[in-house]
Order: C-alpha cells, then structure tokens, then sequence
C-alpha cells in the first residue's frame, strides 16, 4: 500500500496570485513631485523597487557653462533649495581656492551664521515633512514656523527667503546688517523651545517610535560602500562631517558636537538631524559673538570684486574694473579642482575646470543626495509600502539637487 | 391619537436629520479651527458673505456652506474604465446607513405631552413619547449591523474605481473594519451584562438609576472608544486613506459631491460612535453629578435635586427638563467629538500589521478578559 501523497499538490491548490506592480509618482504625495518608484507590491510588503530619479533635471551643469562664474550663483541657489545658502558658500569656496585668495575673517563667520541657519531650515523642512507624511501634521507646522523665523533672517539679510544669490567670490554681496545679532540672539532660544515642543510630541510617542525604528535600517559597511554622506551617514554611527575631517571658513575653531546615530535607521537620522539643528544652534551663537561691527567683508582685489557703485561712476579706473567684470568676468588661472562642504544633505562637492577664460569650462557638483538616493531602493525593499513613506522621507531627497 | 404619534414619529426624525447633518459641516468647521489653533495657524478666515461692504466670515463658518457648494459644482469624475454602477452606489452605502444608525439612539428622556407645562407627577397619565426614532427590541446591535454596511462602501469604492491605489485602500478598509467591529462589540458585552440589556434606554434608565456606565467598565470605554476612531477611520487609525503613501486610498477617484458624501459619512460615523459612547458609559442624557458615590446634585424629571435630598430643591416644568436633558446628551457628544478632533491632531498614523496587532493581540483579549472579570463580578454579587 502507497502512503497518500497529501502534500504533494498544495502549491497547486492556491489561487494564482501575481505580484501588483504599482506606479508611485512623479504625481504622489510622498514622491515630492520630482522622482518616480515602481514597486512590486506583494499584498502590503515591497518585492522590488525601482527608484527612478531625474525629472528635475534642468541642465545646471550645462548652463553653467556659458556665463560667467558669477552667473553661476542663481543655478546654484536651485540645487537644494532647502539650504540655497550652504550652496553658495560651497561654490564660492570652491572658485576661491581655484583662485588661491582667503575671505577676510569677517566674511567668513558671516558665511557661517548664514550657513548654519539654512542647515536648521534644511533639517527642519526634512524632519517637519517626514512627519507630517506619518500624519504627525501639528510637529510639521511648528518646525515650518520655526523655519519661516529663519527665513525671516534671510529674507532680511539677503533680500530673499528662499533664493538668495547672496553668495559672491571672494566675498558676500552685502556686509551683514546691523540688526543681525539682535535678530539671530532673539530666535535662538525661541527655536530651542519649539524643538523641545517637537521632541515631547513626537520622539517619546510609542506610535511615531514604531513607525521609525528598526525601518530603513542602513548599515555601516553599505554605508560607505554607497558613498553616502551627511546625517544619514552618521545615523549608522560614522563620524565623518566635513567641518570637522576638512574645515573651511574657520569651522575648526567652533565648539559644536557630531550626532552620531548607531542603527542608521529612520528614527536615529530622525534624531540626528534634530541634534544637528541644536549643533548649529551653537554654532550660530559662538559665530554672532565674534562677528565684529566692521571690516572688510570683500577680499581687496579689484579683479576679482566689483567695486563700489559710486566710484564706478566717478573714477576711470573702477568705471574699467567694473567693464571687464560684467563683460568678460573674473578669470581663475587654467586648472581644476575638487572642493566639498558640508551641506544639508551631506558632502557637497565641486569639480571645477578653468581654461583661464571667464566662464567656467565644467562645473560638476557632487549632490549629496543623488549619492544618499542609491540606497533607497535597498532600504525599502521587502519592508512595507507604509514604510516607503518615512524611509524616503528621511533620505530627503531634493529634487533641484538630486537630478540638477 | 395616531395622528399624534405620526407626527411625533415625523418630528422626531426630522429633529435627528437636522441635528445630524448639521453636524457634520460644524464639524468641517470645528476640525479646521481646531487644527488651526493647535498648529499656531489663523484658519479659514477669507470664506464670507459680502454684506453692505463687509465680509461676514462667522469667525469661518462660511467656509463649510462654500465647501458644500463646491462639492456641488465640481465635475462628477468618473474613471473610464470604472464600474459606474458600483462607483456611484460606494458613497450612497457609506452615508446612508450611518444615519440609519440613528434611529435607536435615545436623545432625551420620554416626553408627556399631556404634562409639557407642568412639573411632572411621579405617575404621570396619556401619551409617553421616547425621544427616539425607533425602539427596536435587537436595540445596539441594530447600530453594529447597519453600520456595518459602511465597510461594504469603502469596500466596493475601492473595488469599482479602476485604480490600484483605492484597491489597496479598500482591502484595507475592509480588514481594518471587520477587524475592530469586533472589538467594537465584544467591549460592550461586559456593559450588555451589568445593565441587563441591549436597548439603549434601558441601559441610559439604568445608568440614571445607578451610576454612569465609566464607573464600572473603565477598560471597554477606552476599547469602544478607540475601536470607534478606527471605524470612522480617523488619525491614526486613517490607513485606508493613508494620503501620504496610498494618496487618498479608496476615495482617490471620486470627486464632487460623491467626495463629499464620503467626508460626509465619516463625520457622521464620528457623530453616531460619539452619541453610542454618552448613551453607554456617559449616562445618555443623564445630568448629574456623583463623584464616589455622593451626588452632588442630579437633574430629575421633576426638578434639580441637591445633594441626594429626595426632594427636588428647584422644581422645573417638564419642557424645560426635556430641553436640557437633550442639550445634555448633545454636550456631552459634542465634548467626545472634540475629543476625537485633538486626537486626529496629534497623532501619527499606525502602520498596517501594527493595526491588526493592536486589534488582535491586544484589544481584542482585553475586552474578552473583561467580560470574564465582569461575569465573575455579576456572580458574586448576586450570590
């Protein structure tokens, strides 16, 4: 007598099922606008995703390439437009070091107070809409106040909220303002206050936790081999900033900390950043302490910074300066080189290539967050489709920057 | 005498369809302001009525009616690969059977109306009108059974609209639905067995002559109560919206009025598990205040009361009891309404499976041990 073969025939007996393949975005709510994924969806659960970035992609690198390298400051105001600021004073160090000229150490703490307050905008905007997108919309809304405070400032230095081209080489546009200080020392304790608000709704709330921890898990080792940078770097416990491993316009000089995260998870680049925002808080107010009243803010050299408006119109000599900057731009000697910053998002970098002319033969930027998109796809697989909602949230992928 | 319970019958419901479809703009509103206050925001500020030069906002009361009539005038989008039947029906089956569900729900105290102008006798004679549509002898579990039905509309809207996103949404409402309709009435069990009934004014009766429902059964109200924001599928229980991933879920094809009858049936659905919850664990109608025990004072047929004097310190005219007995139950469901409001503020949402485990895991054995602790507690006191 055969035993009945009873299990022989059960994948026969359920339902043919195929997995739901599924378009999310560029129109989804969670894909901002500017970026694509198509999942195979298996009931809840992701099987496969493809990230599909680019539909921002407006030639930045091209157009730089027929102005001058002054005209360069509108592109990139528009690379992550969360912190058009850190992007300024990036390219400008950039074209300086080419140049082999230093800012007067004025320009430099000013750059770092702007810098600084559009990094707390960048984590603001990126820590409110992950989640707002969790459904969390009150924290949301009390990080964008806290951000248009900061705007505020901008908008009062600069003459712009959100892109400013305030960024010059060699220099700032303007000198700061003289109600800066008061402005920056007022904000300061009022941004303290709201984090904390944010921190009691949301960081001890047992649904938000669950929501974010164990989810998007990066670890060290793929990490690196990603190239990834900025907090979602030191989310999984790797201590690389820029301002501290290479520092630029004097950031070896301040007090502030690195948070370091240790599961590279949502919930600890959630974290980080919000120590990051309390860093640059710091940062900010060591910076408004040294800021001196006055100074140069420019470098002295009339071929590189156009001289002021009244002798251009008085003087032979600044009429000319001012004719060869506007009409052939100021011109870096032949060669090339890469400089990075710490920006929103992580290392920002530059690959500038001079033929001795004045406009730029390359600019190639390194976005941070097209480098730091990569791991998406391998963060969300095989998790739930819910979670491809703070996961990506929490890249903070901004178009501008990602597809350039 | 027909003619009388006709028209108190007609009354009756039209009271209840006033009172509940005004409800459901207030709450538009209330929802917006809410909102507006806890996120440091204005609020809807600029809807108004141009009236000799001035635009009368009512501190944004007109937005809902311009909301209202923007659902109107909208186009009546329907996919084209649509099953228009099943399209057009999914919003009809989410409204109308949550107010059916009104039917049962006792606003008020019974009315005499022989005695309207007068203090109550304590036998009082002729017609006694419940202030309630209907007395159906299968009492709440006419309220599961119909509302029920609302899973059967985010089911089929998510099912007839030809979109993948609204499929997923529906799956979810549906398992997200009969899952917590299960917690929803199994937490009541334990309340089914102290008050000895499934007719909702006999449990208010018996809650008026005892204590309020909360006393006792503490756990199931926080059960039904939860269980009831993730059946009007409200933050954080709003999955099968889930706007941010699901880009509104199982109504994501649906526009105009048929939206709105959806936003309709879920702020009803609100209106409907508020008013279940007051009758149940709040006293209904009841006013009266007894911390531990000792009344404070009580708000009788025949007049205030103070203190637990049997006498009534202030006689009141019957109409007038009446009067405040309904302003009681609506208070009393307006304040939970309010309740469910800051709760959709200032939560996030769950996630799937975490849903289910709650439901599963977690609610579901609580209230089945309550039953049990509740069942031991009836026999021993009756012993």
């Amino acid at each position: 007598m055969e035993p009945i073969q009873e299990y022989e025939d059960e994948t026969s007996l359920e339902l043919p099922s195929a997995p739901m393949h599924l378009n999310m975005g560029p129109s989804h709510p969670a894909m901002h606008g500017t970026i694509r994924m198509v999942v195979d969806l298996d009931g809840e659960i992701v099987r496969k995703v493809d990230v599909q970035p680019g539909y921002l992609h407006r030639g930045f690198e091209k157009s730089c390439e027929r102005g001058t390298w002054s005209q360069v400051y509108p592109y990139v105001d528009r690379l992550n437009y969360c912190s058009p600021m850190l992007n300024n004073v990036g390219f400008s160090i950039a074209v300086e070091k080419l140049l082999g000229i230093q800012v007067p150490e004025r320009c430099q703490i000013y750059r770092v107070i702007l810098g600084e307050l559009s990094r707390i905008s960048d984590h603001l905007i990126c820590n409110g809409a992950m989640a707002m997108e969790l459904g969390a919309f009150t924290p949301c809304l009390w990080l964008i106040k806290v951000r248009d405070w900061v705007w505020d400032i901008l908008e009062h230095e600069t003459g712009a909220r959100m892109t400013h081209s305030f960024g010059r080489i060699g220099g700032m546009a303007k000198p700061p303002t003289a109600q800066l200080k008061e402005m920056v020392r007022n904000i300061l304790p009022e941004i303290d206050k709201v984090l904390h608000e944010v921190q009691v709704t949301l960081i001890r709330n047992r649904i938000f936790m669950d929501r974010v921890q164990g989810v998007g898990v990066l670890s060290k080792e793929d990490a690196l081999s990603y190239g990834v940078t900025g907090p979602m770097l030191r989310a999984t416990g790797i201590d690389y900033d820029v301002r501290k491993a290479n520092p630029y316009s004097g950031y070896e000089t301040y007090d502030f900390e690195v948070p370091i995260g240790h599961d590279g998870d949502t919930y600890d680049r959630y974290l980080c950043r919000l120590e990051e925002i309390n860093q640059s808080c710091r940062i900010i107010a060591q910076a408004v302490d040294r800021l001196p009243d006055d100074g140069p803010i420019n470098v002295d050299d009339p071929r590189i910074i156009l001289p002021p408006k009244d002798a251009v119109y008085t003087t032979i000599e600044a009429t000319i300066a001012h004719f060869k900057l506007v009409m052939e731009g100021l011109k870096p000697p032949a060669g090339s080189l890469y400089s990075y910053t710490e920006g929103g998002n992580g290392e920002l970098g530059f690959f500038i290539v001079s033929d001795g002319s004045g406009t730029p033969y390359r600019v190639r930027c390194r976005p941070p967050c097209f480098i730091n998109l990569q791991c998406a796809g391998p963060m969300i697989r095989g998790n739930q489709i819910a979670d491809i909602v703070p996961t990506f949230g929490s890249v903070n992928m901004i178009g501008g920057e990602c597809d350039r | 005498m027909d003619s009388v319970l006709i028209l108190a019958a007609v009354a009756k419901i039209a009271f209840v369809l006033i009172v509940v479809l005004s409800y459901s703009p207030l709450l538009v509103w209330a929802d917006r302001r809410q909102s507006a206050m806890i996120q440091d925001r204005v609020g809807p500020n600029r809807a108004g009525i141009p009236i000799g030069g001035k635009n009368i906002t009512l501190i944004g009361l007109v937005q809902p009616m311009a909301d209202a009539l923007k659902f109107m005038w909208k186009e009546d989008f329907i996919p084209p690969k649509a099953d228009k039947l099943l399209h057009g029906l999914a919003p009809l089956l989410s409204v109308m059977p949550t107010i059916g569900a009104f039917a049962v729900i006792p606003f008020g105290d019974v009315i005499w109306l022989d005695h309207l102008n007068e203090v109550l006798p304590a036998a009082p004679t002729g017609h006694g009108i419940p202030f309630q549509i209907a007395s159906l002898n299968i009492g709440i579990l006419y309220v599961f059974a119909i509302g029920g039905l609302g899973v059967v509309g985010a089911a089929i809207a998510g099912y007839s609209s030809d979109n993948k996103y609204s499929l997923l949404g529906g799956l979810r409402a549906a398992s997200q639905m009969v899952s917590y309709e299960v917690t929803l009435g199994l937490s009541l069990v334990a309340c089914f067995m102290t008050y000895n009934s499934l007719l909702l004014e006999d449990m208010v009766s018996w809650q008026v002559q005892h204590h309020w429902g909360i006393w006792y059964h503490p756990i199931p109200f926080l059960l039904f109560y939860a269980g009831s924001i993730a059946e009007t599928k409200r933050v954080p229980f709003d999955l099968p919206e889930g706007e941010s991933e699901l880009a509104g879920g199982y109504f994501t094809e649906y526009s105009g009025m048929k939206f709105g009858m959806f936003m309709m049936g879920e702020y009803i659905a609100m209106v409907v598990q508020c008013a279940i919850l007051t009758a149940v664990f709040f006293g209904g109608f009841d006013l009266a205040a007894a911390p531990f025990g000792f009344q404070l004072f009580a708000v009788s047929r025949d007049g205030l009361h103070l203190l637990g004097h049997p006498t009534a310190a202030l006689p009141m005219v019957h109409w007038v009891v009446s009067l405040l007995y309904v302003v009681s139950f609506l208070i009393k469901t307006t304040f939970f309404l309010w309740l469910t409001l800051m709760i959709r503020w200032s939560l996030p949402r769950f996630r799937y499976d975490q849903l289910m485990k709650l439901c599963w895991r977690y609610m579901l054995p609580l209230s089945l041990g309550w039953i049990f602790l509740t069942g031991m507690a009836i026999l021993f006191v009756s012993k």
